[in-house]
């Protein structure tokens, strides 16, 4: 059943460009498997453009490559995680598609910071599910000095308790607090860069994409792993979405979680139309073909967008997925998701960058 | 009890506009009784709401 009534969606503006030919399609996809299979060399962000204009029947010819590039590249093994909305609500930032901001009238009431006996049921929930990694997530611009303690108590004790790797996503962090995380065992650090740098504009005007950028960098330094994500759908064009790529490649992520725009009521973004499942499909194979060693994860917005494609997207390049709900907004049941990789024969760990 | 507020928009039924604001992978927002928002937690496999007047939603 759709999320969102069909008679409310806007049917989403195709940008308008040229489609490649069939043949000249056929002919791109045939290089650039050469390229990311034969030679083992990734794609240039020229090529990538040029796989983005494929017409839409060359659409499944794309996500069988970019399948392909995906076991070749990462293998069969699919990587489940479970995440928490640890602190809810009431952030300062004016991210514009964000139900937590404090600066929009949303339906989401902000909460204080969980307590830690809610926290660790959520992390035995999650390992109940098979999962391997828990993320731990704060609505903050960064944190302060009580934040930081209370992350920092929290990590050691889920990985002890429960036995997961364990994520945080805590937003904006200084030098000294990407050492703190490190040290206490945080696995992976999210930070997402969201969206180009050419575009961020549009989207967040209480801090810049470079401070994003930043933190990416810190936390790699630090020795953990970046997991960094991008939202798509909130009107940046192909372009950009291209130029986003070659940025994620600039902070070398472990991880990519691929959110599609799901539109919050009370947000500057409420009215943007739904990404259709075909286009999604296209820039998940995208993602993977301009990206062919990183763990790319189904995070928000799948089910609302792609409704009964969800299992192709793992045929076209997605090799993680989150379980469950999600920060604000519930998930599909965890049985679907979990028969889903069953029948695709994908068995289910935990995965790390491959070199 | 019937509701006398829309659980995912908080408008008083009386007054709701004739569209479905239900979605179906939204916790419910808004308290049935007093419309005001409800205190949510959301994790892997469920959720809990609460107003802080009229205590958990329990359907
Ligand atoms: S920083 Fe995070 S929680 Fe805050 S508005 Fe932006 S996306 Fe939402
Ligand atoms: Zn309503
Ligand atoms: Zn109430």
């Amino acid at each position: 059943m759709p999320d969102v009534p069909v008679t409310l969606t806007p049917k989403a503006p195709i940008e308008n460009r040229e489609r490649l030919t069939p043949q000249a399609a056929r002919t791109a996809v045939r290089a650039a498997g050469v390229a990311l299979l034969d030679e083992r060399r990734q794609l240039t962000l020229a090529e990538l453009a040029e796989l983005a204009d494929v017409p839409d029947s060359a659409v499944p010819t794309l996500a069988a490559l970019a399948h392909e590039v995906r076991l070749e590249w990462c293998g069969d093994t699919v990587e489940v995680e479970g995440i928490l909305s640890a602190k809810t609500g009431g952030c300062p930032e004016d991210c514009h598609f964000c139900s937590q901001s404090a600066k929009f009238e949303s339906p989401v009431q902000a909460m204080p910071f969980l307590d830690t006996a809610d926290v660790l049921a959520a992390a035995r929930e999650t390992a109940a599910l098979g999962a391997t990694e828990f993320c731990i997530v704060l609505a903050i611009r960064g944190p302060d000095e009580r934040t930081m303690d209370r992350i920092c108590e929290l990590v050691p004790l889920v990985q002890q308790e429960v036995g997961l790797n364990v994520a945080v996503s805590a937003g904006i962090v200084t030098e000294a607090q990407a050492k703190r995380f490190a040290e206490v065992g945080v696995h992976r650090y999210n930070h997402n860069l969201e969206t180009a740098e050419s575009f961020f504009e549009n989207v967040v005007t209480t801090h810049t994409w470079a401070e994003r950028f930043d933190t990416c960098q810190l936390v790699r330094d630090q020795g953990m792993e970046l997991c960094c994500g991008v939202l798509l759908g909130m009107g940046e064009s192909v372009d950009q979405r291209i130029e986003l790529i070659g940025q994620l490649r600039a902070v070398e992520p472990a991880e990519v979680p691929l959110n599609f725009l799901n539109p919050r009521p009370g947000t500057p973004f409420a009215g943007l139309p739904l990404t259709e499942p075909l286009e999604a499909i296209r820039w998940i194979s995208l993602f993977r073909l301009g990206l062919p060693s990183v763990i790319l994860r189904y995070a928000g917005g799948r089910e609302v967008t792609l409704r009964e494609l969800q299992a192709l997207g793992l045929t076209s390049g997605i090799n993680a997925l989150i379980v469950g709900n999600y920060l604000t907004t519930l998930g599909r049941s965890p049985e679907e998701d979990l028969q889903m990789l069953s029948d695709l024969q994908m068995p289910i760990g935990a995965l790390s960058k491959a070199i | 009890m019937s509701d006398a507020y829309c659980r995912w928009c908080g408008t008083a039924l009386a007054e709701h506009p004739d569209i479905q604001c239900r979605r179906e992978l939204d916790p419910p927002r808004f308290c049935p009784e007093c419309g005001r928002r409800l205190r949510v937690k959301v994790h892997t496999a469920g959720y809990e709401a609460a107003c802080r007047d009229h205590g958990p939603l329990l359907d």
